[in-house]
């Protein structure tokens, strides 16, 4: 298990998401009203980049003409054939026992707590004075 | 418990060979098509506009999936609708997925439904005009299709016979909500300029008569609608089939677009059993009904059936005939099929590559 850090707290402010390149992968770190959260950008569907889609909320119906809205901006919309994720699980909404989307461990930690552990980003340099995000892969 | 979970690395580029039989090319803005256009027509536009056989005539007969039934990741940066911009097909779709041919399929305007016959023929001439200028000549791997405003036969002759022998065109295009089922002696000329151009008629789905879009009446919702173009697919087939229009027309060769497959094994099987009692009635036709579709019908594959089980999928194909499968991706529409990924059932090299290219190389006589 590697640490990586991805992002600056600040870069991914809340309802925001970014698209970042760990391994290989391409993951999408989203921030749901503070909570910080990490998917692959991969559709298990047909491949497109999923955390390129909309992020929406749960819509449920009894009977036409009746909705229910719920979970404001807590799932993301597949840009192609509008499958949805719980960005929290990577389960798909319609179909959450057998199809997922692989979800990834976040952690934010402070600058001069990652100084001491002298793990580095590969892409920026650390600052002991912010916080980062930091996936477990 | 199996859970779909696509987490591979991705390569940038797909080592996959393929001919995509369905791209929608999109104009920047409506106006594009004026300088292929008399000034009458400009004129009328800008006066009447264009007037299909429904109510709101700029409007879809339902409100799709997403906006411009579009994938969302299809927008060019620099402004206009999914499919206008030629960089961004090549970056996000040609390049990447390793398009060899890709055939356009233009549905901007609906020329073939408009109510106004002139007016769609000139349409079609505009449009055609509008696909090489705009596309072809920019793009070599693309084609063209012959856009026809089938209404008007001799107008749609006209424009086959106009076209015919130039490299840049590759098919015949119709869309199936005509006025009459596609295999009336109305649309015979169109079947025999097509023939005699040596083009294939392909038949994509969509256009508007004013009829219900189900034999039912009108659907109240888009994913019945989504699923009406099935049953308008088949009521096509049959039509050319009962029709007598292959008997007619020997050499002809249908391309039905973007319809589904589950249904094909199931049609051809329902048509032998009436035509095994019934053949009184169409005594035009020498052979099963079967025997026909098998051998004047392809069919391009996306939307992908999605059976729950592999073997379904490749028993499909099987009774489809493994030739007369088109890749197509429906680029830039939310529906899009991957090559990579839309077949969920272990084909062969020689199947995947068969129904990717072969098959489009040897139907539309590309290179």
């Amino acid at each position: 298990m590697t640490r990586h850090v991805v992002a600056t707290v600040e870069e991914i402010p809340p309802g925001s998401r970014k698209i970042v390149e760990v391994g290989g992968r391409e993951i999408g770190v989203f921030n749901l009203a503070g909570e910080f959260f990490a998917i692959a950008n991969r559709c298990p569907h047909e491949g497109a980049s999923l955390c390129k889609g909309r992020i929406v909320g749960l819509v449920e119906a009894d009977e036409p003409g009746s909705y229910r809205f719920s979970r404001k901006d807590e799932l993301v919309r597949c840009p192609w054939h509008g499958w949805e994720f719980d960005i929290r699980t990577g389960k798909s909404w319609c179909d959450p026992r057998r199809t997922k989307v692989k979800s990834y461990d976040i952690k934010l930690e402070d600058g001069d707590v990652l100084a001491e552990t002298k793990l580095r980003a590969e892409t920026f340099p650390v600052s002991v004075e912010k916080r980062y995000v930091v996936i477990e892969l | 418990m199996s859970v779909t979970e696509l987490d591979r690395a991705r390569s940038a580029q797909s080592n996959l060979r393929i001919i995509d039989c369905d791209i929608h090319p999109a104009m920047t803005a409506w106006t594009e098509v004026h300088p292929f256009l008399a000034r009458r027509w400009i004129d009328h536009l800008q006066v009447y506009g264009s007037h299909l056989r429904h109510a709101f005539s700029e409007a879809l007969t339902h409100p799709r999936m997403s906006p411009d039934a579009a994938r969302v990741d299809a927008y060019p940066d620099e402004g206009g609708p999914p499919g206008s911009s030629l960089a961004l097909m090549r970056q996000q779709h040609l390049d990447p997925n390793g398009v060899d041919h890709g055939i356009l399929i233009p549905l901007r305007w609906n020329p073939g439904s408009q109510r106004n016959l002139e007016f769609g023929v000139a349409l079609t001439q505009a449009m055609n005009t509008w696909q090489v200028e705009r596309w072809v000549r920019q793009e070599p791997r693309l084609r063209a299709s012959v856009l026809i405003a089938q209404e008007d036969a001799a107008g749609s002759v006209a424009e086959i016979e106009a076209r015919a022998g130039d490299p840049n065109f590759v098919q015949v295009l119709v869309l199936p909500r005509t006025d009459e089922p596609l295999g009336r002696r109305r649309y015979w000329p169109i079947f025999a300029a097509a023939e005699q151009a040596g083009l294939p008629i392909a038949v994509h789905v969509g256009g508007t008569n004013g009829h219900p879009s189900t034999g039912g009446g009108w659907p109240s919702y888009y994913m019945e609608e989504h699923h009406a173009v099935a049953e308008s697919m088949q009521a096509i087939v049959s039509s050319l089939v009962f029709e007598g229009v292959f008997e007619r027309f020997p050499k002809l060769r249908i391309v039905i677009m973007e319809g589904g497959l589950g249904w094909i094994p199931s049609l051809s099987a329902r048509m032998d059993k009436h035509w095994a009692k019934l053949r009184s009635e169409v005594p035009h036709l020498k052979r099963r009904p079967s025997d026909y579709v098998r051998e004047h019908i392809w069919f391009t594959t996306q939307p992908m059936e999605e059976p729950e089980s592999a073997a379904h999928l490749t028993e499909l194909f099987e009774r489809i005939g493994w030739d007369r499968l088109l890749f197509s991706t429906d680029y830039p529409h939310w529906d899009f099929d991957d090559p990579r990924y839309a077949f969920r059932a272990p084909l062969t090299p020689a199947q995947r590559d068969q129904i990717l290219f072969g098959n489009a190389q040897k139907f539309y006589g590309l290179d």
